[in-house]
Formats: C-alpha cells, sequence, structure tokens
C-alpha cells in the first residue's frame, strides 16, 4: 500500500519538476537551439577544478564568461574537475566530438591527451594553458604572472615587521619557484633584511592542507603569508591570526578583509576573446603565447589602504617600467640562495631559462 | 494496524537478485530526475547524454571500457581479501606501488628488449611490487593480530609519496622542463591496443584473472579453505588448517592483483609515470566488489556498468549539468543499490498487531 503511494508521489513530483523547468525553458532559451546557427562556433573548456575553487580555475571561468558577454552567439561547453589521468583524453575527444572549433585546457598535466586528441583532429584548434608542447593546431597560453608577483612583494615586504615572510607553495615546479623567485626579489627591494620562508604542500586544490601549511607559517612567527595555490584558505589563516597576506589569482580581500594587502591576478577574458575572434575569422596561428603586464592578462589587484603611499608610489613605477619593458624581474644582478651571483649584472634570462627555473634566490627560506 | 516488519529470506532469492539492483536504479533515476529538474535541467535531456556518453557509440563503449579495466583488476584484488575477511582497503598504494615498479622496467628495459620480454617483466615486478604492499599488513596480522584495515590505509598514502617522489626527483624527464614526468616508455614497454581505440591488453588480462579466480575459490582445496576461513578462522583452525600462512599468502596475492592493476593503467594509457595515475581506483573498487558480493564474474560486468556510470557522468557536463550536480546523482544511485541491498536478504511483511 504503502508503496504504491510513494511511486505515485514520486512520479508526481517528476512531472511537477519537468513543468517547472518547461516554462523556465520558454522563458530563456539555454543555447540548445539557437536562432542563427551560421554566426554560432562552439567553444570548449577542460578545468582542472571547479570554479567554486575562487582561485585558478574560477579566473578561467571568469574569463570565459567575460568572452560570453562580449562575443554574443558563441556556445561554450565546459568540462570540470577532470583529472589529468585516463580521463583527459576523453573529456577533449568529447568536445571534438560535440562540435568544438577550438578547445581550451586549463592544465598542464593534459599535455599528452591534447596533443594525441590535435592529431586526430587537425581541423580542430586546441590551446593548452601553463602547457609545453605545440603542433599545428595545438597552441599554448600562459602569462607573466611573475611580473605580478614582484609587485606583490614590494608591498609585503614594506608591510612585514619582524622580516620573516611564508609562502605556501604548491608544487616545486619551474612555474611555483619562478614565483617564489619574484616574489622574494620584490620583497627584496624593499626590505633587504626579510626573508621569505617556503611550505610546499604537493597538492594544488585542497583548502585544508592550504590552510595548515599557512597556519604552521604564522607559528614560526612569519607576518605576511603569500601563497601559490587554488584556494584562499591560507587568506583566511593570515585574516584569523590576525597578520597579514598576499592572495592569488583573483582579488581574495574578500575572503581576509582586513588581512589582505593585495593579490597577483589573472586576467584571462580578453585572451579568450581575442583566440575566439582569431578562429572565427580563420586569423589563428598555433603559438606559445606569454603576455606579461603590458598585455593586461597578468595584474596586481588594488593595494590595501594600510600600505603607506609612497609604498604603492614605488610599485606603481615598477609596474610602469614593466609595462613600458624598460626592466623585467629576473634583470641581474641576482644571486642564488647560496650566495653565488646566478644573474650578472646587466645580464637578463631568456624566457627558455624562466621557464625552466628550477633554483631559488637568495633570501628564500626553503628546499628544492 | 498494520506494521512493516523484515523477516530473514531462508534462501536468497534469485529473482531478487536481479529485480533488487534493477529497481534500486530506477529509483535513483527517478530522485536523480527530481534533482536534475529542481537544478533547472532537463531530465530526458541529461539522461539522454549520460547514456550516450558511455555506451552510446561504440567510441563511448570503448572508453567506458578503458575506465573499467583498472576498476575490474583492483575489484577481484580486494574481493580476494575479503572472501577470507581481511580488509584490504590499500588496493590504492598498492597500484601506485605496482605502477612505480612497472615503470622503472619500462624506463631501464624499454629502449634496448622486445615487447615479449619488456611486458611480462613489468607485470611480475608490478605483481611483486604490489604484493610487498600487501605482504606488510598480511604479516603484521598474521602475527600480532594488528589491524590491517589501518595498516593498508595508511601504507596508500606511502606508495603515494614513493611515485611523488620519484617523479620529482631521479625519474623526471630531463626534457620536461621540470615537469613531474617521467620520459614516455619506448613502445616496447606499451601494451597493443585493440584498433584506434584505447582499450588495451589489460581488458583480456583482466578476464583472465577472474577466470583463475573463479576457478580456484570454487574448485580448489585451497579455495574451499580461503572460503572456510572466511566464515570462521576458530573452525578453520579447528580443522587443521593454516590461517597464519594463509592470511599472509592472501594478502600477498591480493596486493599483487591490484599491483597489476597499476601495471596496466601506465603501461596501457599513461605510458608514463605521473603523479595521480590513480584517481582513486583502490577505493572505488571496494565498492564494486561488494556490489558484486565478491563473486569474481559479477566485478567484470559492475566494473563495466560502474565505469558507464563513471564515463556518463562526465559526459553530462556538455549538456551543462555541473560536477557537483553529476555527483550527487552517482551518490544517488551508489545510495539505492547499496540500501537495495537489505531486500535481497530479506523480505518486507506487513504484520498485523494480533498476528505478534
Amino acid at each position: 500500500m504503502k508503496f504504491k503511494r510513494i511511486v505515485v508521489l514520486t512520479l508526481i513530483a517528476m512531472l511537477l519538476s519537468t513543468l517547472a523547468v518547461g516554462c523556465g525553458n520558454d522563458a530563456e532559451p539555454e543555447g540548445g537551439a539557437p536562432a542563427d546557427q551560421s554566426e554560432n562556433i562552439k567553444v570548449g573548456w577542460v578545468y582542472i577544478g571547479v570554479p567554486g575553487d575562487y582561485g585558478w580555475t574560477y579566473a578561467h571561468n571568469q574569463g570565459r564568461e567575460y568572452m560570453e558577454d562580449e562575443i554574443p552567439g558563441v556556445e561554450s561547453i565546459v568540462l570540470e574537475n577532470v583529472p589529468e589521468g585516463a580521463d583527459a583524453e576523453r573529456s577533449f575527444e568529447q568536445l571534438a566530438q560535440e562540435g568544438c572549433s577550438i578547445i581550451f585546457g586549463t592544465s598542464f598535466g593534459y599535455g599528452d591527451a591534447m596533443l594525441a586528441v590535435a592529431k586526430k583532429y587537425p581541423d580542430i584548434k586546441f590551446m593548452h594553458a601553463t602547457g609545453l608542447e605545440t603542433a599545428d593546431n595545438l597552441g599554448t597560453y600562459f602569462g607573466r604572472i611573475y611580473q605580478a608577483r614582484y609587485l606583490s612583494g614590494m608591498v609585503a615586504g614594506a608591510m612585514t615587521e619582524n622580516n620573516q615572510l611564508g609562502y605556501v607553495a604548491a608544487f616545486p615546479i619551474p612555474e611555483v619557484v619562478r614565483g617564489i623567485n619574484a616574489f622574494t626579489l620584490g620583497v627584496l627591494a624593499v626590505n633587504p633584511e626579510a626573508t621569505v620562508k617556503v611550505v610546499w604542500t604537493n597538492t594544488w586544490f585542497d583548502p585544508t592542507k592550504e590552510k595548515e601549511a599557512a597556519k604552521s607559517l604564522l607559528e614560526t612567527g612569519c607576518d605576511v603569508i603569500a601563497q601559490h595555490q587554488d584556494t584562499a584558505e591560507p587568506q583566511v589563516a593570515a585574516e584569523e591570526a590576525g597578520k597579514y597576506s598576499i592572495g592569488y589569482n583573483n582579488d581574495m580581500k574578500e575572503f581576509a578583509p582586513n588581512a589582505n594587502l593585495t593579490s597577483p591576478i589573472w586576467n584571462w577574458g580578453p585572451f579568450y576573446v581575442d583566440t575566439i575572434k582569431s578562429v572565427m575569422d580563420g586569423s589563428w596561428t598555433s603559438e606559445a603565447y606569454w603576455g606579461g603586464l603590458d598585455e593586461g592578462i597578468v595584474d596586481l589587484a588594488p593595494i590595501s589602504d594600510k600600505v603607506p603611499a609612497e609604498v604603492v608610489e614605488q610599485v606603481e613605477a615598477k609596474k610602469q617600467a614593466m609595462t613600458d619593458k624598460e626592466w623585467d624581474v629576473f634583470m641581474g644582478p641576482i644571486k642564488a640562495q647560496d650566495g653565488s651571483e646566478k644573474v650578472a649584472q646587466g645580464q637578463v634570462l631568456t624566457d627558455a631559462e624562466m621557464l625552466s627555473m628550477d633554483w631559488f634566490v637568495a633570501g628564500v627560506l626553503g628546499n628544492l | 494496524m498494520a506494521k512493516i516488519k523484515l523477516i530473514r529470506r531462508e534462501k536468497e532469492s534469485p529473482l531478487a537478485r536481479v529485480l533488487v539492483p534493477v529497481t534500486s536504479v530506477l529509483m535513483a533515476f527517478a530522485v536523480g530526475w527530481i534533482i536534475l529538474a529542481l537544478a533547472g535541467h532537463n531530465p530526458v535531456l541529461v539522461y539522454q547524454k549520460l547514456y550516450n556518453g558511455a555506451l552510446g557509440s561504440s567510441y563511448a563503449v570503448s572508453e567506458t571500457m578503458v575506465k573499467a579495466i583498472p576498476l575490474m583488476v583492483a575489484g577481484l584484488a580486494v574481493s580476494l581479501a575479503f572472501k577470507m575477511k581481511l580488509w584490504n582497503i590499500g588496493a590504492e598504494g598498492q597500484i601506485y606501488m605496482g605502477a612505480l615498479a612497472a615503470s622503472w622496467i619500462a624506463l631501464n628495459l624499454g629502449q634496448s628488449s622486445g615487447p615479449w620480454l619488456v611486458i611480462p617483466l613489468m607485470m611480475i615486478a608490478a605483481f611483486a611490487a604490489g604484493a610487498c604492499w600487501g605482504l606488510v599488513p598480511g604479516v603484521l596480522k598474521a602475527y600480532w593480530q594488528v589491524n590491517e584495515t589501518i595498516i593498508t590505509l595508511m601504507l596508500n598514502y606511502v606508495a603515494i609519496s614513493w611515485v611523488d617522489y620519484l617523479v620529482f626527483g631521479p625519474w623526471k624527464d630531463p626534457n620536461s622542463m621540470g615537469f613531474p614526468l617521467t620520459p614516455i616508455f619506448a613502445p616496447a614497454a606499451q601494451l597493443p591496443t585493440w584498433g584506434d581505440s584505447r582499450v588495451h591488453l589489460g581488458l583480456i588480462l583482466a578476464m583472465v584473472i577472474a577466470i583463475i579466480f573463479y576457478l580456484s575459490i570454487q574448485y580448489t582445496r585451497w579455495g574451499y579453505e580461503v572460503r572456510v576461513m572466511g566464515e570462521s578462522s576458530a573452525a578453520a583452525r579447528y580443522a587443521g588448517m593454516n590461517v597464519t600462512k594463509n592470511i599472509m599468502l592472501v594478502m600477498l596475492i591480493s596486493g599483487g592483483i591490484a599491483g597489476i592493476a597499476g601495471m596496466i593503467e601506465v603501461s596501457g594509457i599513461t605510458h608514463r609515470l605521473q603523479q595521480g595515475i590513480s584517481p582513486g581506483y583502490g577505493y572505488t573498487a571496494i565498492i564494486v566488489a561488494w556490489l558484486a558480493r565478491l563473486n569474481p564474474l559479477a566485478i567484470i560486468m559492475v566494473a563495466f556498468l560502474f565505469g558507464a556510470l563513471l564515463v556518463g557522468g562526465f559526459a553530462v557536463q556538455i549538456v551543462g549539468v555541473s560536477f557537483s550536480i553529476t555527483q550527487v546523482l552517482q551518490g544517488t544511485v551508489l545510495f539505492f543499490l547499496l540500501a537495495g541491498e537489505i531486500f535481497i536478504n530479506y523480505k518486507v511483511v506487513l504484520a498485523h498487531k494480533e498476528v505478534l
């Protein structure tokens, strides 16, 4: 008896819920059957995380939404939380089968999968964020976030009271090492006495671990926490301890209203717009894109009021110098961790040297 | 006044064995329907995509198979231990150790030797490494009654850290610009695949393991002993069976099979050792093993259906369903399947008070 009643109720609930959707769909068609097919192209994204991380994937998703506003009629298809192992190749293949004209992958570990699928679908363009290998229809894209990290280091260096800064870092790979070095050089530029202590979490996305790592740094006396992770948890730890923090990926002010000083941020939107437009008008070519402050793909979030005006001025001046390409972060003289001279006066590191960086500058406390 | 009562079935009903899981899945989809509709999706479209993404084309089926192979092998591995009521939840770590050992062979011999030598050697190495990872908790359990659940679980983290150490350190490809990857294996160290799909020899291997497992548990003296020891180790001891030896042996074989799962994943799919080669196959395998009621032949089937659920889950994102909703759907299916188990062993009767 009861069972029957449950079945009937369930069926009614299903019907009602479907009706609700039906109405919703009438009011607002959802890309399913677009009016004008000819103008439409499909664009695919494969995310390593979820937009709700408020970090790396969030920034890419912001860029995607910006693109949707800028180029009406583009249908974007997103696959979230795709692991780098066996699942990656299928995800790119599925987007290719869906008829995407260009597919973006946002994690380094997608390299093999993207290369394999790009080979199978020569007419589809592929763009691999932080990637290494390119092909005729496979490009890579990334930004010189180290420039913004240097600027954030200047802010941090000026605000520390006991000259001990902490850095919660994901993995000892060149991208992260470069960021730590740039940050430290920024710190030392305004505060030669300071040191930057590094803790590795060996994860991109693990809110608990990131927060614990930040806490361990705070307990050893660090009073500014910077980070290279996918979430804002290190900021939250600094906020709770009443210390300062430097965010990453996005303006992390809302997660740490008191602790937040500034954040090096990504601004993928305009890049996505330009790339997709170039696919639409046929001018796309495979390249290894690595834009900097001058292109606007990386930037520094607004600096907190707590930072003295003269520091902000100094930061602005350095930012201008980098935007005008008069100066860059890895310009000699730079000392390595052991005190030996790594980059001589008047020398500048090449892109290849920066992209394969596996050494720390003097002032970093930590091991690779 | 009617009252619902559960009465244990005297004999497991074969009809219930089939009907209950099917009904469970249907009910899960009905609940999922409501969840999807409330989240603003068209359930028909979503279920269509779920089916198409997992089983709707030969490509989809091949990818479901790719996902299912490690689940089959790891599911077989844990169910052997479970037969003896040894809770080996360390398949994840055993997978990583197997992958590590296989990679060592591939990186050192892949260039200089043919596949007929390299692939069997990779298998032996993977089995040995996984077996070691299973034997340690096995010995601790056999001689000192140390809880194997905790030891196998903790060894998972140790194994993952070993792989991390190697791919970030000594085994890192010098041409990878510092990224944590070993070089790609030579063709001799890659498992052959079926046509242009990614389905690899691991599928045959999984079936062979399943058949050997089935035959030896069902028809050999040793298999009989394992079953008896699973029911009651005291009775087994009284009957003169060597329980201590068998705990170690079963943990060794269980770990070894899981090690093979790691080998086929690096040799058949990733073609190099890297982080995250197993996104939790060792844990999912536990669910697969239980849903298949530890029956090796059923594991092959259940792993395939489970692979379909996982692969289809990714596919529905194409119609705009977010990852979290997909997980809710998958969780609902699991919940109903596991909850439904009770109706296989028990029947529901409406009892009136006066009858009592």
